[in-house]
């Protein structure tokens, strides 16, 4: 029980919206989500957490999608004393129908805790505390209104993808229909774990990468395009007549100086060769300059959080591919990779971890990709090289 | 039992009619004000969008108001951002301005566009992870209540991304984020010989250590492991494979902070994030020793970067020690790699500054 929580009650002061205030107007309705608030100011009381290591529960026919997750102190805390999480996932790009999420809220009422969080890091809604025996009969409910679970343990997670084309003027690609017919092609892969950990994949529609695609995921699309950025000269005009500094804040900013700037014509003109389409011209001139029309993706791969040889970025496998439906030759290239880590990966060893074991130049071999130039910073500086 | 594989449901179905009538047609976009975009299609029909602050962690009642307001303005639709916002798409600019005042009576700020802080990426913190060093919706609360201007406003050099992570297994964007704060432990682990037997896997454990501290017990008698406390840097791996292993300290465990990584390609390549400050205090309910460094070096950041220079792009121009001095952080022994290739993040030149 939890009827005073002068710790947390702080939380409740300030500008930005609280989520304490969110914990009591759930705990209102629900003791669960009463007995959450209650660890939470045990926690804030202690500077410890108050949940039991690990839990593991499930649904019927699947071995991933549920965190289970148990109280230390279920005397003090009966109502949240089992208190597990549903990974639900998302509609590709977070679009929502007031239907749909209306619906998810009525079960969530009726199974759980009434506490969610929209969204996880990966996409997935996550679904904030029910007991053992609501788990089946929530998830039934949950397929049956059309929601199915998404991602957890050493499987394929939920797949997300940016905004792309249904808002944004810069997508190369397709991410919302890349992002649903993978997740679709896949759905035995994210609900029955089988590999040596998990893995990721992220879609971003340009190399503004608006979902982190090569930071957060083991696989990485990312549009990008092959011929010269539109330039709109009449409009380039317009923004320098308006004092916009067009040499100082986009040509003299340029990462590979492919941009120049005749200041008496006030004409842009790109070297198109030179360009690595890094995005600031276009970012920055979002009126007069758009991407090629020559569009597809780069494929990269390997990122990943520090645990346990440290960070990765995602690096390029292949520099640039049509990226059109079915997306067989991704699919592919997937199954290809998987298959490969799953022969040779070690117990959680995520893919880039066995590819710098292995060496890339294995991996390259074993995909049967031919190495290129774009896919290193710098060539090697030691003789150490096997033939 | 019931339906399964059945995949989320068809991103089709959830679109706006206005946004299904213009998929892939968009021309450009502009931001008329904090916190607004307006999009222009090829066909000629144009959408204001309203990004609107959440807290994530938020009750079903919170996302019923939400869908209220969608119903009123937005064709009954809405969506999220990959920062855990949300955005309410209109067809007029009337209907915008409808939508900002119905979530500003529910105490909900519109920002988070342009060159702005925009929410914070975060994690579950002591709300519902047992390997949490540190909570994070309440620092997420406490940095987002001091910097909260800068949510409602365009007014920095270049947008600044910030990410809390409760332990160094960095769920969310850690590693590549202008600024991000993660949980940290400062005492090796302490193995229960009992527990070990019944709840893990020796060799698993053994093989989860970066530094290679964990070794089998030396007396073939008992069943455990022992830890080189010289080699363990408390990152508790060990731990998340096994429950006999635990660490968690509330005097040891606090958090550090990191800076200067990003994601984009823009201009320069994207990069990791780098510590700064190797340990603060966890000291809830609002974290302040945490915020002021923040609030700090968002401050040094604003008045001394250039035009469109992201926070580690600032500091590559003007070197860490300038970093350091500006900041008026202290630099320590910790703040030095000692792990794999440590040796390339050493200053192999004479280049420096005073």
């Amino acid at each position: 029980m939890a009827d005073e929580t002068p710790l947390l009650d702080e939380l409740e002061k300030g500008p930005w919206p609280s989520y304490v205030k969110e914990i009591k107007r759930a705990a209102k309705k629900n003791k669960a989500s009463k007995d959450l608030l209650g660890i939470q100011e045990l926690s804030y009381k202690d500077r410890i957490t108050h949940w039991k290591h690990g839990g593991i529960v499930g649904v019927t026919g699947y071995g991933s999608g549920v965190i289970g997750r148990y109280c230390d102190s279920p005397e003090k805390f009966p109502d949240a004393a089992a208190f597990h999480t549903f990974r639900v996932n998302h509609p590709a790009g977070w679009f929502y129908s007031t239907k749909a999420l209306r619906k998810i809220c009525d079960i969530w009422e009726k199974y759980g805790s009434g506490m969610t969080n929209f969204h996880g890091s990966t996409g997935d809604i996550i679904l904030l505390g029910a007991p053992t025996e609501n788990l089946q009969p929530c998830f039934d409910t949950l397929t049956e209104n059309g929601f199915d679970l998404g991602g957890s343990g050493s499987a394929l997670r939920t797949i997300s993808g940016c905004v792309g084309k249904a808002r944004c003027e810069w997508a190369n690609i397709d991410t919302l229909d890349i992002v649903r017919d993978f997740t679709s092609e896949f759905q035995d892969e994210i609900h029955r774990p089988r590999w040596p950990y998990k893995f990721k994949i992220k879609a971003s529609g340009c190399p503004n990468d608006c979902v982190a695609a090569i930071a957060r995921a083991d696989f990485t699309i990312i549009g990008t395009w092959k011929d010269t950025l539109r330039i709109d000269q009449a409009a380039v005009k317009n923004y320098a007549e308006n004092g916009f500094d067009v040499k100082g804040l986009v040509v003299d900013k340029c990462p590979t100086d492919a941009l120049e700037w005749d200041e008496k014509t006030k004409t842009l003109t790109l070297r198109a060769e030179d360009c690595v389409r890094c995005m600031h011209c276009i970012n920055k001139m979002t009126k007069a300059i758009r991407p090629g029309v020559d569009t597809g993706a780069t494929i990269l791969i390997g990122s990943k959080a520090p645990i346990i040889k440290g960070a990765y970025l995602s690096w390029v496998l292949i520099p640039f591919i049509k990226i059109e439906p079915p997306y067989n030759e991704i699919k592919e290239l997937l199954r290809k990779i998987w298959d490969w880590w799953d022969e040779n990966g070690r117990t959680r060893e995520r893919l880039a971890e066995l590819i710098e074991r292995k060496g890339f130049k294995t991996f390259l071999r074993e995909m049967g990709i031919p190495p290129v130039p774009q896919m290193i910073y710098k060539p090697r500086a030691n003789p150490y090289v096997f033939f | 039992m019931g339906r399964t594989d059945i995949g989320p449901p068809d991103y089709r179905e959830m679109l706006p009619d206005v946004i299904k009538k213009n998929y892939g047609k968009w021309k450009y976009h502009e931001t008329p004000r904090p916190g607004v975009l307006r999009h222009v299609s090829e066909t000629g029909d144009e959408i204001y969008t309203v990004r609107v602050g959440s807290p994530r962690l938020v009750s079903i009642d919170f996302v019923r108001d939400l869908c209220d307001i969608a119903d009123k303005y937005c064709d009954g639709h809405l969506r999220f951002t990959s920062r855990f916002n949300v955005e309410f798409i209109t067809d007029s600019k009337a209907k915008a301005d409808g939508v900002i005042a119905e979530v500003n009576k529910l105490g909900l700020p519109v920002g988070g566009t342009g060159n702005s802080i925009s929410n914070i990426v975060h994690t579950q913190g002591w709300i519902h992870c047992h390997s949490a060093a540190t909570d994070a919706s309440g620092l997420v609360k406490s940095v987002m209540d001091e910097l909260y201007d800068y949510f409602t406003n365009m007014k920095l050099p270049a947008y600044v991304r910030i990410a809390v992570a409760c332990c160094i297994n960095m769920c969310g964007a850690i590693h590549c984020s202008d600024l991000a704060i993660v949980g940290v432990h400062r005492r090796p682990p302490k193995v229960d010989n009992e527990k070990i037997i019944a709840q893990c896997e020796i060799p698993t454990t053994i093989q989860s250590c970066p530094t290679g501290a964990i070794r089998r017990h030396p007396d073939p008698n008992v069943k455990s492991v022992i830890v080189r406390e010289d080699l363990c840097m408390y990152c508790a791996n060990c731990f998340t494979v096994c429950p006999a292993m635990p660490l968690a300290d509330p005097v040891g465990d606090g958090v550090a902070i990191y800076v200067g990584g990003k994601v984009s390609n823009a201009r320069k390549p994207p990069m990791f994030s780098r510590m700064v400050v190797p340990f603060l205090p966890n000291n809830p309910p609002r974290w302040p020793e945490v915020v002021d460094v923040i609030k700090k070096i968002v401050e040094v950041y604003a008045d001394n970067a250039r035009k469109y220079e992201r926070m580690g792009e600032w500091i590559e121009r003007i070197g860490w020690e300038k970093f350091f001095k500006l900041t008026e952080i202290p630099f320590t022994e910790q703040h030095i790699d000692d792990f794999t290739h440590a040796i390339e993040t050493y200053r192999t030149t004479t280049q420096f500054k005073w």
